[in-house]
């Protein structure tokens, strides 16, 4: 991880990676959504609304992903000084409300036809928009530090107290059974209660959403490494 | 109560949420980059 702190090296790899994973990602998604939407057979309870769980979990992996490396990200700003942490890190924070905010609207669309409501204080739900409010926490925190010429430490621990929701959210569902349904796969024991015909495509969208997000990203930290890249230009020159 | 209106409201709001951000996001990445350039190759 070391070796692609350097901004330089970095953009050596960011380059050509941002194309391939954004045309990669886009191809993908295109592909498992007309599956999703036209192929797939509709749930046995649930009917044609479920064709929104290839939109749904997908973007609810990615806000809760996002906020993970945020999370890593600042530790190593906090811990190794990283020069390319704070930046990825800030980088993550705007698609990381993105999704959580398609998790959140996609969700209620999902849930009126399927409960009867757009909305209920349920463990998950609410552990979610928790998640939204702290990226959006994240993103004023860290432009008022950027803004006052900070270094980001505070943003830094700001995203490392924040992953204290993961969990939360994780186990809302075995915590608080209320109306939002438990776990349907299992990474850690390779098991799944959704059929194959509905796994695949949602596995296919959950990859091709994690392609663009990571192409995303990349972009947004060549935007930031950049614009300061200009601005330490314009103050040498200033200076001269 | 018909489902379909819902499914694709769902896909209207993420292909324009994702779309949306990936342009801005990469407009901001062209600007910042030749702005960039542009400043390296002054004298």
């Amino acid at each position: 991880m070391h070796v692609f702190a350097n901004p330089a090296r970095f953009l050596k790899i960011a380059r050509p990676l941002t194309p391939i994973l954004g045309w990669s990602g886009a191809a993908l998604i295109a592909g498992a959504l007309y599956v999703g939407l036209f192929l797939a057979p509709p749930e046995r309870l649930q009917g044609e609304s479920v064709r929104i769980i290839y939109l749904h979990v997908p973007a609810a992996w990615l806000a809760m992903g996002g906020w993970t490396a945020i999370a890593v990200a600042s530790l190593m700003q906090l811990v190794w000084r990283h020069p390319l942490a704070a930046v990825a890190a800030r980088a993550v924070a705007v698609p990381g409300a993105v999704f959580a905010i398609i998790c959140l609207a996609t969700g209620s669309l999902w849930g009126r036809p399927t409960w009867g409501t757009y909305w209920e204080w349920d463990g998950r739900m609410t552990s979610m928009l928790v998640l939204l409010f702290l990226y959006l926490g994240y993103i004023a925190l860290s432009g008022a530090e950027t803004e006052k010429g900070g270094e980001g430490r505070i943003t830094a621990i700001f995203g490392l107290v924040g992953a204290v929701n993961l969990p939360i959210i994780h186990y809302s569902v075995l915590w608080w059974r209320t109306l939002h349904q438990g776990q349907s796969i299992d990474f850690l024991r390779g098991t799944s209660t959704i059929d194959g015909s509905i796994l695949w495509p949602l596995l296919a969208s959950a990859l091709g959403f994690s392609l663009l997000f990571g192409a995303i990203v990349l972009m947004r930290m060549r935007a930031e490494l950049a614009s300061n890249k200009v601005e330490a230009r314009l103050k040498r020159m200033a200076a001269e | 109560m018909s489902p379909w209106p819902f499914i694709f409201a769902a896909y209207g709001i993420a292909m324009v949420g994702t779309g949306g951000l990936t342009l801005w996001s990469w407009i901001a990445m062209r600007r910042a980059e030749a702005q960039a350039d542009a400043l390296g190759r002054r004298p």
